[in-house]
């Protein structure tokens, strides 16, 4: 049970909603959400404190209020709107360090829980179908956001080790999707023609915001610790996802793919990695067993449908029709 | 969503098909008694169309004989159904990426005449291939590029009663090539892992190994017919873990189609491959060296191994797994003896 929790990362879109959340859950006595930068959604009853993680004055924030339960939202996928490259990874591996240490510190934290990414499975063409959560990569991630999530998952072991009492939970989801959601993914597939990989085909499962929300939800309110995959049912290929939102993809050589990768960067318009380029090719699948039989939670929306939400949430396609001439062929055939 | 569905081209039911009227007799046999495993994965000229109502209106309308302009009409508007489903990606794929609509409506026709007309396939035992629940297909690989492997996959597609699919495990060399490894996943095949064995077989699916890999399927033509060394094992405990049985599975024919003469290192070194063949017509006839000989080919399935009768735990008793691993590998062995003994000639 937690009754006063922290949620780092809130004026960031799922960390606000999380707070939006758990303030509307009573048995949460008081909601802490710390940032940089002021909210711009309206939190409930989360009390604001402008606090960089990446300085021992969290410590004291945690101190003051005696937080039970810690929920770090602010590891981010995207060095565009956080200031570079740089400062991203400083957020999220010094921020996730000195957040650990100032936790390792109070004697109040129970519960720790993290979201981190499936991007620690690396990508790669030997990659098994479906990860378990035991599996380790067979390509270490290099860069990037993927990098820092290993990074980020390492330093919560060590947490986990030097203090056994407190309860952690590692949430690993897949590429999320949804109404609210920009990631490079999300605005991947906004471009009106979509560059993908010539001859590969990605497998690709994606985790809806709602559901993805649930599920930070249900670990704070229950004791559930351990490491879990999260991600939606089934898969979808990049190419019928491509097709999906309407879009058209233009197959590019492997070499000239790069190319593009980095002028789209330079351009500022999406921030892509060498590893969401393998991402593209190869894909990755997940194996969710451990979240429904250990954290009893199955998913509302599955891959696919996940998906179909995003493409209508910004009107990418119109909703399908029936086909009307196809039963008109049908009838005329019959005539 | 009912996504997967599909439109057959062929027309609807009533009309008696027109295309490839004298294929699959051992498919038509079986019909009535479809089992759980056909049901589960409907074949897709006998799954009639997406939505009800509309098949419903060409059933109550068509009378029984049709004209040749009907039937156009119809196989045109599958057709542009087909078309429209794939463009708007309304299709369904697998955990492991597998698009059987495509699969059955554009990858296993595309190997159809190959497989009937050039090849002859002539196909034994194969309701030794059990109608449902999981199976481990062992078989001998040969013939320079992985034909036998697609070959035996259609003839289970084809011919086995529940037209089962054959889920194949890969070299990690397949998934990295372009084309190459995206037709393969769509295909239904997986990288050779442990764990994606399991999963397949504990799923119920029949998976398919090549267990001598390169060194079967790249050996000089001098070595035809001698089954290379069988890896580590690795098929045996996944059939162990998952209780499958193993089929020991023999192809004769493929080792003709492009007989291997030498390997040029060097290029292969360059090229990043296993090997590179120097066959009689390849690489010196340019892409006519690449049409493979038609030599008659036959593939024996044999009985299956059983594997559940030990103990939990035989997967991890080495001495077992080697047993049962020389046991499959020597069965195989005689098959291709019997078979070789039997062939009147490499052609007919």
């Amino acid at each position: 049970m937690s009754r006063v929790v922290l949620v780092t990362g809130v004026s960031r879109y799922l960390g606000g909603r999380l707070a939006r959340l758990l303030s509307d859950d009573p048995s949460v006595e008081r909601i802490i959400g710390v940032d940089v930068v002021p909210p711009k959604a309206d939190l409930g009853r989360t009390e604001f404190v402008r606090a960089d993680i990446r300085n021992p004055v969290i410590a004291k924030v945690i101190n003051a209020a005696e937080i039970d339960t810690v929920v770090h939202m602010n590891v981010i996928a995207t060095p565009v709107g956080a200031g570079g490259r740089t400062s991203m990874k400083e957020i999220n591996v010094i921020g996730t360090m000195q957040l650990l240490a100032a936790c390792q510190k109070a004697p109040t934290v129970k519960k720790f829980v993290v979201k981190s990414s499936s991007t620690v499975y690396g990508v790669s063409a030997k990659d098994p179908a479906m990860f378990r959560e035991d599996m380790e990569p067979k390509k270490l991630p290099r860069s990037g956001f993927a990098k820092d999530s290993v990074e980020v998952e390492g330093y919560v072991r060590g947490f986990a080790r030097r203090r056994p009492d407190v309860l952690v939970t590692t949430l690993r989801f897949a590429n999320f999707f949804g109404p609210g959601m920009d990631t490079p993914l999300t605005r991947y597939f906004q471009l009106p023609l979509v560059p993908t990989v010539m001859g590969f085909d990605g497998r690709m499962q994606f985790v809806h915001e709602d559901d993805g929300l649930d599920v930070l939800q249900q670990c704070v309110a229950q004791d559930l610790p351990g490491t879990f995959n999260v991600a939606g049912d089934g898969v979808i290929m990049l190419s019928q996802a491509v097709a999906r939102a309407g879009r058209i993809a233009v197959p590019l050589p492997t070499p000239l793919a790069s190319v593009v990768r980095d002028t789209v960067r330079r351009l500022g318009l999406i921030d892509f990695s060498p590893e969401q380029v393998e991402f593209l090719k190869y894909g990755r699948g997940l194996d969710t067993t451990r979240m429904r039989s250990m954290l009893g939670f199955s998913p509302k929306y599955s891959t696919v449908e996940t998906f179909d939400d995003f493409v209508h949430a910004h009107h990418l396609r119109e909703p399908a029709t029936v086909d009307r001439d196809l039963v008109a062929a049908g009838r005329g055939g019959s005539r | 969503m009912s996504g997967a569905k599909v439109i057959p081209i062929d027309g609807s039911e009533p009309t008696p098909p027109r295309r490839r009227p004298t294929t699959k007799p051992a498919s038509e046999k079986v019909t009535p008694g479809r089992s759980r495993a056909s049901r589960r994965r409907q074949p897709v000229p006998e799954e009639p169309a997406e939505a009800p109502d509309l098949q419903a209106t060409v059933d109550a309308e068509t009378p029984p004989q049709g004209s040749l302009l009907r039937d156009v009409e119809h196989a045109l508007a599958g057709g542009m159904a087909f078309l429209r489903r794939r463009l708007n990606g309304d299709f369904e794929v697998d955990d492991f990426g597998f698009d059987q609509q495509f699969n059955d409506a554009v990858l296993m026709p595309s190997m159809r005449p190959l497989y009937e007309k050039w090849f002859r396939v002539e196909v034994h035992g194969i309701e030794n291939v059990p109608a449902d629940g999981p199976a481990l297909l062992v078989a001998n690989h040969s013939g320079t590029v992985a034909l036998d492997a697609v070959m035996t996959q259609l003839a289970l597609h084809d011919h086995h009663p529940a037209h089962r699919n054959l889920r194949m495990l890969g070299a990690d060399l397949v998934f990295t090539m372009p084309f190459v490894g995206e037709i393969a996943r769509r295909s239904g095949h997986t990288v050779a892992c442990n764990p994606d064995a399991e999963r397949l077989l504990s799923v119920g699916e029949v998976v398919g190994v090549w267990p001598e890999g390169f060194k079967g399927i790249g050996k000089p033509y001098r070595d035809r017919y001698k089954l290379q060394r069988f890896g580590r094992g690795g098929f045996v405990s996944a059939a162990l873990r998952t209780r499958s049985p193993i089929i020991p599975c023999a192809i004769v024919g493929a080792e003709e189609i492009y007989p291997i003469l030498g390997d040029a290192r060097f290029l292969a070194r360059v090229l990043g491959l296993p090997y590179f063949p120097l066959t009689p017509t390849f690489p010196w006839l340019g892409p006519v060296g690449m049409v493979p000989l038609p030599s008659k080919w036959h593939i024996e399935f044999g009985e299956p191994i059983p594997t559940d009768q030990y103990p939990d735990g035989a997967a991890d008793d080495p001495m077992l797994v080697f047993n049962l691993t020389d046991q499959v590998r020597e069965t195989i062995q005689h098959t291709l003896y019997k078979l070789l003994m039997q062939r009147r000639s490499v052609f007919f």
